[in-house]
């Protein structure tokens, strides 16, 4: 990584032109070359840096339903219990964390009831409570990191 | 949001295409109008339903090694004053309100806080529980230590 990629990572992560040749007008303001924007950008999504490139949509807004929900997983059962939720498609995104809760997991779905149909799949599963922290008020959401 | 705002949404939900013109290959996918998807995209960022069109870093690949979900026990009376507080520090990138689940789990707001280095996360933490100050009732850090699945969806 350089410092043209650092260039690019910090100028996409702030939003992105709707025009007919966003990927020009973006490169013009980085002082590169429209090809060279899309082959880093791919070159940044398929080593990792970037773990996505779009639209972020708004789950609340979408009509769809999601939580965050942890499980207390058993040091000698984390790697199986891991599997097992990563299993489930409602899953989302899932971190291990260096807690007795030691397992995150958000899940979203389209309604409510898939939602808590998936939860209580995990729980029969694992035989583990899952604990359901659903946000109940959102006062930031912004991630954006320098590079 | 109608059904071509949905069309428009599951085409991009793994990320916009890399190519020159990327909403008109979306609308050649669709079978509708460039202008069309751009003046739906635009009116979707408009109204919330797209927080922005973006890219989104791997933290660690980043040299962030310390993402921090830092979680606090705050009085419900003063908590949305104090969690619109939180949030508006600049290192937080998350700030919500959960539930409790008494009496393992006391804690009712959550900060999400990304350093390079653990004294960076320590600073930051110290600064959140400035703004708390005497309405801190308990909390904890909870660092993750392994991305265990990360799909397309994101919803931050």
């Amino acid at each position: 990584m350089d410092d043209i990629d650092r260039n690019i990572i910090n100028s996409l992560q702030t939003g992105f032109p709707i025009c007919d040749a966003p990927y020009w007008q973006v490169a013009q303001s980085l002082g590169i070359s429209e090809s060279e924007l899309l082959a880093r950008l791919q070159a940044l999504l398929a080593n990792g840096t970037l773990t996505r490139f779009g639209p972020l949509y708004n789950a609340e807004q979408t009509g769809g339903a999601i939580t965050l929900a942890a499980v207390k997983a058993p040091a000698a059962r984390f790697d199986e219990i891991a599997e097992m939720i990563n299993a489930c498609p409602e899953v989302a995104h899932n971190y291990a964390r260096d807690h007795a809760f030691n397992i995150w997991f958000v899940l979203a779905t389209e309604t409510q009831g898939q939602l808590d149909k998936a939860l209580q799949a995990i729980a029969d599963r694992t035989g583990l409570k899952v604990y359901n922290l659903p946000k109940l008020k959102e006062y930031f959401v912004n991630l954006q990191l320098e590079a | 949001m109608d059904d071509t705002d949905r069309r428009i949404m599951h085409a991009t939900q793994a990320g916009l295409p890399l190519v020159s013109e990327p909403y008109q290959v979306l609308a050649e996918q669709l079978g509708i109008g460039k202008d069309e998807v751009m003046q739906r995209l635009a009116a979707m960022q408009k109204n919330g339903i797209i927080r922005r069109i973006a890219a989104v870093p791997n933290h660690y690949r980043l040299g962030y090694r310390f993402n921090g979900m830092t979680v606090w026990d705050v009085a419900d009376e003063p908590i949305d004053a104090l969690g619109f507080k939180v949030g508006q520090l600049p290192f937080v990138s998350h700030c919500y309100r959960r539930p409790r689940h008494l009496p393992e789990w006391p804690y009712n707001l959550f900060a999400m806080v990304h350093a390079k280095t653990q004294a960076e996360a320590d600073a930051q933490i110290r600064r959140i529980a400035e703004v708390l100050a005497e309405n801190n009732r308990g909390c904890d850090v909870l660092y993750s230590t392994k991305i265990l699945k990360k799909t397309g969806f994101r919803s931050g």
